[in-house]
């Protein structure tokens, strides 16, 4: 039986008060499991991000619970949180986010080096992780010397390095043309998914839908709807 | 930590023009602030030279005396009167003032002249070249190897020259321990000689010099000559008598605050700009930073590592192309006054630590309030 990785219930979310008022989740419940590779799809401003940044810790939802394994992740004051993040969860940015003064090497081993390792230990485990998304080659080079598919990878690795239990991809495909797209979503399928990690990738790309596990559709700040894939 | 801290450097280091920007800045800042206070320093203690060349541990002098080159004539009796006082050891005349020399080429020069006492030679210089006795020799002046000696065509022991239409000879060569600040050669002779050659008002002693028994009779003495209507000052009364001459009643201590304060502005936009801009373009980095994982107190830490690296490397920086400058300034001109002291570094050190301090504080609350939301937004 699959293990659940991550359980939010009831959640909800809204910006601004009064006639501002904003609604960007609606009594949001689903879980997720080890193994599962879930995507959350729906247009712009449906409330896809929103949920993501809830799910890893990132965004205080304003009423329900978030539980990843056995914590309660909104129990945490915030530098627990902080090392939660840390520790468990991978994230994979839309615009990738790397660090253009440091070479890939040493964006890859950010997470480890945040983890109060030593430097060059980093920097040799981050190495293994360029090679795994084969850019061995490209370890010294600074990211603006990268490809868009190139530093997408590398903020894969950036997000591996730490051995997650949780991915977090936000429209990972975004920035790339449909080859690129469809081949960084197949690498991450094949060699990034494991039994014991949950992928959680919000996407409106419907070219990458081949590789979920499951799709949640949301709309209006709704889970409307739950495809179960094959993939 | 030391990884973050590492990151941190690399993150600085990394982005060349904004940290050759920053650097500037800080020592543009640390340069000014060392420079202009060392001037300062240089030009009070210049100020005091004859105070500290003759060494007497009390001066007394006329109440609108206020530095030392600017002596107001005592008559004989007040002489006396000291040396009668209780707690007094013993108490000599000094004569200082400027006498306009005639050189063996016909030119003439300006020199400040100390007529020390006859009996005693108390305040005589360190000699060089010849004997203090020699001064007793008829028309005996010896004469101070500073920076202004060359001024006197640098004679040697046997040189003549003239003052007041009076014959005089150097019968030695002495040094100080500082040179004046007027930038006038210096020449010893008797107190005798002096009012002798010089022409002067009507009193010609310029101070009376004493030493107490103890420091203990210093109060008693002062109170005694207070009474006999003159001023008695110990040599750090009299020294920071005339520095505070000088800073309030010239303005010089007023250019001395503009001066500072336009440094630490200019230092202060410069700096603090440049750091600000440099945390803005990379507020995206530091909310991916915090997203990832990274908590408050550790983006903090790597904030003020950054700034406070950058101002110490600056102020490193600037601190050493000061007393370039000043070595530089020093060996072209023999009597330039810059003088850099402890105090000095540590007011630039200062500066520069609140340069930076209030550079950083405005980045740190940009990056705290960054909320990682942000970053998936986009």
């Amino acid at each position: 039986m699959a293990r659940t990785a991550i359980k939010a219930e009831k959640l909800e979310k809204w910006f601004g008060e009064g006639e501002a008022k904003t609604m960007a989740l609606r009594h949001v419940s689903f879980e997720a499991d080890f193994g599962e590779m879930v995507y959350i799809v729906g247009p712009s401003g449906s409330g896809k991000t929103t949920l993501l940044s809830v799910l890893s810790g990132i965004l205080r939802p304003n009423v329900g619970e978030v539980w990843v394994e056995e914590t309660e992740i909104w129990n945490l004051d915030s530098n627990r949180l902080a090392e939660f993040r840390r520790n468990k969860i991978g994230f994979v940015f839309q615009d990738y986010h790397l660090f253009p003064r440091l070479s890939t090497v040493e964006n890859v081993a950010i997470p480890l080096i945040l983890r109060k390792e030593d430097w060059n230990e980093s920097v040799q485990e981050a190495t293994k992780y360029l090679e795994i998304v084969g850019l061995r080659g490209r370890a010294e080079l600074l990211p603006v010397k990268l490809s868009g598919g190139e530093q997408q990878r590398v903020a894969i690795a950036r997000a591996m390095v730490g051995q997650p239990d949780i991915l977090i991809m936000d429209e990972p495909t975004a920035s790339l043309d449909g080859d690129t797209g469809q081949a960084i979503l197949k690498f991450v399928h094949e060699k990034i998914l494991n039994r014991d990690r949950c992928i959680v990738v919000v996407t409106h790309d419907s070219r990458i839908y081949e590789f979920a596990s499951r799709i949640l559709k949301m709309e209006d700040g709704r889970l409307t709807g739950t495809e179960e894939r094959a993939a | 930590m030391k990884g973050i801290l590492k990151l941190a450097y690399k993150l600085l280091a990394n982005d060349k023009a904004k940290f050759t920007a920053l650097l500037v800045g800080i020592i543009f800042a640390s340069f000014s602030m060392i420079f202009i206070s060392s001037m300062f320093v240089g030009v009070m203690n210049h100020s005091s030279s004859t105070i500290i060349n003759i060494g007497a541990s009390m001066w007394v002098m006329d109440p609108a005396v206020q530095i030392p080159a600017n002596s107001v004539g005592m008559p004989d009796y007040v002489l006396d009167a000291v040396r009668s006082m209780r707690g007094v050891a013993y108490a000599v005349p000094l004569y200082s003032g400027t006498a306009l020399v005639k050189l063996s080429d016909g030119s003439y020069q300006a020199a400040t002249v100390i007529g020390v006492d006859d009996n005693t030679l108390f305040g005589r210089p360190e000699m060089v070249d010849g004997r203090i006795t020699d001064i007793f020799a008829e028309n005996g002046f010896i004469v101070v190897q500073d920076g202004d000696y060359p001024k006197l065509k640098s004679p040697r022991v046997g040189a003549e020259f003239e003052i007041n239409d009076h014959r005089a000879v150097i019968v030695g060569t002495a040094k100080v321990a500082m040179s004046g600040l007027f930038g006038l050669p210096t020449l010893y002779t008797t107190y005798n000689r002096a009012i002798q050659y010089i022409p002067n008002p009507r009193y010609t002693i310029s101070y009376v010099l004493l030493e107490p028994k103890t420091p203990a009779d210093i109060p008693q003495i002062k109170k005694q000559v207070d009474e006999l209507g003159y001023m008695a000052l110990t040599r750090n009364e009299f020294m920071q008598r005339s520095i505070n001459y000088y800073i309030f009643q010239t303005g010089m201590g007023t250019n001395l605050l503009i001066m500072t304060v336009i440094t630490f502005a200019v230092g202060l936009s410069v700096s603090g700009q440049t750091f600000y801009t440099f945390i803005l373009e990379n507020l995206e980095r530091f909310g991916a930073l915090k997203a990832i994982g990274t908590t408050s107190p550790e983006l903090i830490l790597m904030i003020l590592f950054q700034v406070t690296f950058t101002a110490l490397t600056g102020y490193g920086l600037g601190l050493g192309l000061c007393t370039l400058f000043v070595s530089l300034a020093k060996m072209r001109l023999p009597s330039y006054f810059a003088m850099i002291t402890y105090a000095n570094l540590l007011l630039g050190l200062v500066m520069v630590l609140i340069i930076a301090a209030i550079s950083s504080y405005a980045g740190v609350r940009r990056v705290l309030r960054i909320e990682p939301f942000e970053i998936f937004r986009g």
